[in-house]
């Protein structure tokens, strides 16, 4: 099996707990106005890659994961949108005791199977980083051309399961940082257990390039990063004590 | 052997009665498991002290790297009469001249050179010496020219072979200076009496007649240091009485030694867990507080800091910032399993927080995946704000060297004491690779170099045909390195000996001769190249081939890539393997090091454009990094990389540099702290040799390019060493920024 992979990480300390090999995937269907990654979304390209090569990859990283207590996290792009590569790669590493993490928007496919494919996935994800991109669905709607609801009954998916979660919140100044928006996330925190912790992260500037460079115009070109006060306000930091 | 107080409370041993400074450490160790809390603030003497110290630094700086010469005294051990900084608040003592920061003049190594730099900082050596180590004296640098074929003297001009020590001090030998402080001279100057009376009372060949000869002047040269002793008013030939003198004696003894010989990398050992038993003794009986405790230590740091040669101008451009590489080596385990992490491991690493960040000495933490948890995290607090330490894995190296081992310069391992190796140079390994390509011609000046063969004639490289030949023409480097280095050491041990420092070791001395490469990553990218992708030769007009084409992609080494990566540690392999068939001087061990110091920036100068794509003049990776910009795939792939390459053919050392910038560590300082740790244990479970941290970020970099009055103290680790930055040249300084940032976007 095969997936299409964007680029590999070997130090990753930003996603998820410990040092990270992050592998990002090629492909998103939403297109969120402050994405710095915007040469993820095309869902042909990037790199075919053999499962078996990927997870020979990873293993060679094994006394970085033991010595920090961290592992393997698949980002993107959307993972989802590989579940079948993700599932095959996650479940490798389990057997291997590698800890698995998956960066999500929670935009799970439409499948008539039941949710067998799902419950495959999770069943091999020790942790989600899943990112809430705006609480409120007119404004999700606005700021990623997607329906927020998809997010949410993942997020549902992932309490019944107790699955360890990470909520992950992009503050941009003036779209998403308003006292409202900010205590809707705080209360999806408590209305479901299995979320152990927030991150906020700060919007920044510096995948501004990627989109000039792909002659697509970007639409915050006056929005300034996220305020490093305002940041430290909000910083809650249970989500990496915890895995 | 009457020692009075000196031993007593000290747990006995064989150190007793033979010498065996290993032995005393291990009877007499307190590993320290706990945290840095126990560390005291700086004291008011201190502190002024080194505030003194700092106007003068500056005032160095700015009158062109050199404070003043003393030209007319030749340097060498109690050569000059007593000089202090401000005695009142000096609580070690010794300076090389009678004033701080005042250069002596060496010309033991090479009068001309001498001559050259003191020119070059407006003074003149009187011609009293000149003529004297001119025509009654000869110098190392004449005995060597004296020697070298017509072959040697063309390799080393085209910069095949560089940084050959042919013209002052060889360096790299560590004394064992920890002798002076627990015997006293009397004591090991018996020592070496009864080893000319009995071991060397042989039949007398060559060898017994070069070394009774050579035990006869170390002799000379520990009654010498008695006189510095006297000078300063102490008398060395009794062991130190308690810690004061002990970090005295230690110092004198270097300070002696760094007299006598202006090579760089005399490294001062291992000297901090020593310390300690003397520090520890003298804590327990109320004799001493740890403000007094810390105190010696930056103290003795601070005089470190200060040690000087008289250099040329161009020596700086080759090696940046007027380097000395005094490496003290920190922590490790012993053989039973304890570590080796004592308080003054700690009050060491706390001169930084004192004294401010530097690059003397060079300290270096022998790490071990078993050190103390605490320790790990405090060396990861000092390097994140400090940048200045670097690491080197004790647990590939405590198999071949033990528990008593220390680093001369960035990464040589040698026993001490018992080790001593004859340094020597680099092979620039791409520009071998040209001159094969090339029939042995020089791709910059059309030289012929090499002998004459036939020139590759196809338009586009084939990776076999190119391999044969450079595997060929490295048979003859390899011959003519071992037998240039042969030469060097033949003469500086017979014009320049380190007669202190050898008398700080066993007579039996187990030799290694240090070969080194230059550009690694570029002759393993070029072969890759040629592999995965067309390579087309550009010639110029005379047939020369002066550049290259490149169409496609191709795996780069640095990228945990095992298609680029096998073949460079074969490349290693194979080029130690013909350095052994050449024997070394002395029957000398051979060894072999992928370091570059900030060199790689003047080999890069020398050499033309290569086939991985690198253009003519453009530095080299330093030590074994991967080229800049080529490493895709994030740090650890690059640390992957690094461990496929043999540290058994490279016992010498692997010298990687990183560049982080403080995020890349993790987002908030706990587990930064966690992870780097982590990032060493992880590199050095892999099998990784050593590491350079930079915690930086690259507009810090930039700031200081511009105000470099603003970054007075700014450190970089550049592959194996710390320098400041302000002391590289802008060409330096702008390769250092260009070097892959590992951010964490």
């Amino acid at each position: 099996m095969t997936g299409r992979i964007h680029s590999l990480e070997s130090f990753g300390t930003a996603d998820g707990p410990g040092i990270r090999f992050v592998v990002f995937l090629q492909g998103c269907r939403w297109r969120c106005r402050y994405c710095h990654n915007p040469d993820t979304w095309a869902l042909q390209g990037g790199k075919e890659m053999e499962v078996d090569a990927l997870f020979g990859t990873l293993l060679r990283y094994r006394s970085w994961f033991d010595a920090s207590g961290g592992g393997v996290t698949v980002s993107g792009g959307e993972p989802l949108l590989q579940a079948a590569f993700v599932t095959e790669l996650f479940g490798r590493l389990k057997h291997a005791g590698i800890h698995t993490a998956l960066d999500t928007n929670g935009d799970w496919p439409e499948e008539s199977d039941g949710g067998r494919k799902l419950e495959a996935l999770l069943s091999v994800t020790d942790l989600v980083l899943l990112d809430i991109k705006h609480p409120d669905s007119e404004a999700h709607l606005a700021l990623t051309g997607a329906e927020a609801a998809s997010t949410l009954h993942f997020l549902d998916c992932l309490r019944q399961r107790s699955l360890p979660t990470w909520l992950r919140y992009v503050v941009v100044p003036g779209l998403t940082d308003s006292p409202p928006a900010i205590a809707s996330i705080r209360r999806l925190k408590d209305t479901h257990p299995n979320v152990t912790g927030i991150q906020w992260l700060p919007y920044h500037r510096m995948g501004i390039f990627k989109w000039h460079e792909a002659g697509i115009p970007y639409t915050l070109e006056e929005v300034p990063a996220a305020d490093a006060a305002f940041m430290d306000r909000l910083r809650d930091n249970s989500a990496e004590d915890s895995r | 052997m009457e020692t009075g107080m000196a031993w007593e409370s000290f747990a006995g041993g064989r150190w007793q009665s033979e010498t065996d400074v290993r032995d005393f450490i291990v009877k007499n160790l307190t590993p320290h498991d706990g945290d840095e809390t126990f560390l005291a603030p700086v004291t008011d003497r201190t502190a002024q002290l080194w505030a003194q110290c700092a106007v003068l630094l500056d005032r160095e700086l700015a009158g062109g790297g050199v404070l003043d010469i003393d030209t007319e005294t030749i340097s060498g051990i109690n050569s000059h009469p007593a000089g202090y900084i401000d005695k009142s608040l000096e609580t070690v003592v010794g300076l090389q001249t009678d004033a701080p920061l005042k250069r002596a003049v060496n010309p033991f190594g090479g009068i001309r050179l001498a001559v050259q730099a003191a020119h070059a900082y407006g003074k003149e050596i009187p011609a009293e010496i000149t003529d004297l180590f001119t025509r009654l004296r000869r110098t190392h640098n004449d005995g060597v020219f004296s020697a070298y074929t017509q072959d040697m003297k063309r390799a080393r001009k085209s910069g095949v072979i560089t940084g050959l020590p042919d013209a002052y001090g060889r360096g790299r030998i560590i004394g064992d200076y920890r002798r002076v402080a627990l015997y006293g001279t009397e004591k090991l100057i018996a020592a070496k009496q009864t080893d000319l009376d009995v071991m060397l009372d042989r039949d007398m060949d060559d060898e017994t007649i070069r070394l009774r000869e050579e035990v006869s002047d170390q002799i000379q040269a520990l009654h010498d240091l008695e006189e510095l002793g006297k000078t300063y008013g102490f008398n060395l030939k009794k062991p130190a009485a308690d810690a004061a003198e002990a970090v005295q004696w230690i110092y004198l003894s270097f300070l002696g030694s760094v007299q006598e010989t202006n090579g760089a990398a005399n490294s001062i050992g291992r000297i901090s867990t020593f310390l300690d038993i003397y520090l520890e003794r003298d804590l327990k009986s109320g004799r001493l507080s740890e403000t007094e405790a810390q105190e010696l230590i930056d103290q003795l740091i601070i005089k470190l800091r200060l040690i000087r040669h008289l250099r040329t101008p161009d020596y700086n451009d080759l090696f940046a910032g007027d380097p000395l590489w005094i490496t003290e080596s920190l922590g490790g385990m012993a053989q039973d399993g304890r570590h080796m992490v004592t308080r003054t491991t700690y009050r060491f690493l706390h001169t930084l927080d004192h004294l401010g960040p530097s690059a003397e000495p060079n300290l270096t933490v022998l790490w071990s995946t078993r050190l103390p948890e605490a320790f790990k995290r405090y060396c990861a607090k000092v390097s994140m704000a400090t940048s200045t330490i670097q690491y080197e894995n004790d647990d590939v190296m405590r198999p071949d060297y033990g528990d008593d081992y220390g680093i001369s310069c960035c990464v040589s391992a040698m026993r001490i004491g018992k080790d001593m190796q004859f340094f020597g140079a680099r092979c620039n390994l791409p520009k071998l690779l040209l001159l094969a390509l090339n029939g042995g011609r020089d791709e910059l000046t059309g030289e012929q170099i090499a002998p004459e063969s036939e020139p590759y004639a196809d338009e586009y490289l084939d990776a076999e045909k190119v391999l044969k030949r450079f595997l060929a023409l490295q048979k003859w480097m390899a011959r003519l390195y071992v037998n240039t280095m042969n030469t060097i050491h033949h003469m500086h041990d017979k014009y320049a000996c380190e007669r202190l420092m050898m008398a700080l070791h066993d007579t039996d001395v187990h030799r290694f001769m240090a070969f080194g490469i230059a550009g690694l990553s570029v002759v393993a990218d070029s072969f890759s190249a040629m592999r995965h992708t067309y390579v087309r030769c550009v010639r110029d007009g005379g047939g020369l081939i002066t550049d290259f084409e490149i169409l496609g992609e191709f795996p780069k080494f640095g990228n945990d890539d095992d298609r680029v990566d096998l073949p460079a540690a074969e490349l290693v392999r194979g080029f130690i393997s013909e350095l052994r068939k050449s024997p070394a001087y002395r029957s000398a061990e051979h060894t072999l090091s992928i370091l570059t110091i900030t060199s790689n920036v003047v080999y890069g100068k020398k050499t033309g454009a290569t086939p991985d794509g690198r253009k003519k003049g453009e530095p080299f990776a330093p030590g074994a990094n991967p080229m800049h910009g080529r490493d895709m795939m994030g740090a650890l792939a690059t640390l992957n990389s690094l461990a496929k390459l043999p540290f058994a053919s490279c016992r010498d050392g692997i010298s990687l540099t990183l560049s982080l910038m403080p995020n890349a560590l993790g987002t908030e300082e706990r587990f930064r702290l966690r992870n780097f740790g982590a990032l060493l244990d992880g590199y050095f479970l892999q099998g990784g040799h050593h590491v350079n941290i930079n915690v930086l970020d690259r507009a810090t970099l930039q700031d200081a390019m511009a105000h470099p009055e603003k970054h007075p103290q700014l450190t970089i680790r550049v592959s194996g060493y710390a320098v400041l930055f302000n002391r590289l040249t802008s060409a330096q300084q702008q390769e250092v920024i260009s070097r892959t940032f590992h951010a964490a976007m």
